[in-house]
């Protein structure tokens, strides 16, 4: 008899778990499927030397980050300073400039520091495609032989910095 | 008599109509049969920025340059299916609005039958009870 009123109870329960947890998923991070796989091959122009070019194959044995990014981008802005910081640290940011304007990317950059160790760019999206790219900014963490292990979607946060990307980084570089 | 001849021009016209479509469809510019494909296509996998609206419906810079992408696969003769094999790729399957069924999904497909089932069995076994019950009343109005 007690069971009767014991099992609509839990369900409820269960019930109430997914929509909390469903409350405090964000829909706009789409799990991606390249996680795991080697970093799609590419041959960009460098920014500011267009003549030189900047590919991943040239990263092999070296664990590195890349910041897609855009000076038309609201959210990079806001992600910029840490990254700025990120660099004084010595951590290996690449940057590519996602369907932008070289001088207006490169203005950017004079204002508000560079971060980058190199920037490439991306002027008609399809490297950004090929990386899955939907909403700048997204960094990807890539490891010595070449795979991508984490991809951030947004700004890179203090949090997601302290609690994923450095750890991730410390251990990649054993 | 009329009525016949009602029907027959009706048939003619008819068959005219699709002779047309018959001779046309060849003639058509492949460009044509490739902007219906890239239509029908893109109507069935989701924009990554805005996530509700198709590929078709979007105006979101990223949905023009996935069509226009699309539209180059096609011309390479890429098949519907290898154009989808190629989105997922590199947005996941999130990309189709008809995920196929396979281990991740089957959750997804077969989660509302699976508790349907069980509420059948329970209704069932519900019932069943209350039936015993009222037999059991009634047989003991009957004494």
């Amino acid at each position: 008899m007690k069971l009767k009123f014991i099992i609509p109870l839990l369900l409820f329960f269960v019930v109430v778990g997914f929509l909390a947890k469903g409350l405090f998923l964000d829909p706009h991070e789409v799990p991606s499927p390249l996680i795991g796989k080697p970093a799609p091959a590419f041959s960009a122009p460098v920014l500011g030397d267009a003549r030189k070019k900047f590919s991943p194959a040239d990263m092999k044995g070296k664990v590195w980050m890349l910041n897609i990014w855009a000076s038309w981008c609201v959210a990079c802005r806001e992600e910029h300073p840490l990254l700025v910081a990120m660099k004084q640290h010595g951590l290996p940011i690449y940057g590519m400039a996602y369907k932008d304007a070289d001088a207006d990317a490169t203005d950017v950059l004079k204002k508000l520091g560079d971060p980058y160790i190199i920037t490439a760019t991306d002027a008609d999206g399809k490297i950004g495609i090929d990386y899955g790219v939907y909403g700048v900014p997204e960094t990807y963490i890539i490891d010595k032989v070449g795979i991508i292990r984490y991809k951030q979607i947004g700004p890179i946060t203090p949090e997601s910095l302290r609690d994923k990307i450095l750890p991730l980084l410390e251990e990649l570089v054993k | 008599m009329k009525q016949f001849f009602k029907y027959w021009l009706l048939f003619l016209m008819l068959a005219l109509c699709l002779e047309a479509n018959i001779h046309a469809a060849p003639g058509l510019a492949s460009d044509t049969q490739i902007e219906v494909r890239l239509k029908a296509l893109s109507s069935e996998l989701r924009c990554l920025v805005c996530q509700n609206s198709t590929l078709a419906d979007s105006n979101a810079p990223l949905a023009e340059d996935l069509r226009k992408e699309i539209r180059t696969l096609m011309h390479e003769g890429k098949s519907d299916e290898e154009v989808t094999a190629y989105l997922v790729e590199r947005y996941g399957n999130f990309v189709r609005y008809r995920p196929p069924v396979n281990n991740e999904t089957a959750l997804l497909w077969f989660g509302p039958f699976i508790i349907l089932l069980i509420g059948a069995i329970s209704l069932f076994f519900v019932l069943k009870k209350r039936n015993n019950a009222i037999e059991s009343i009634e047989q003991g109005d009957n004494q």
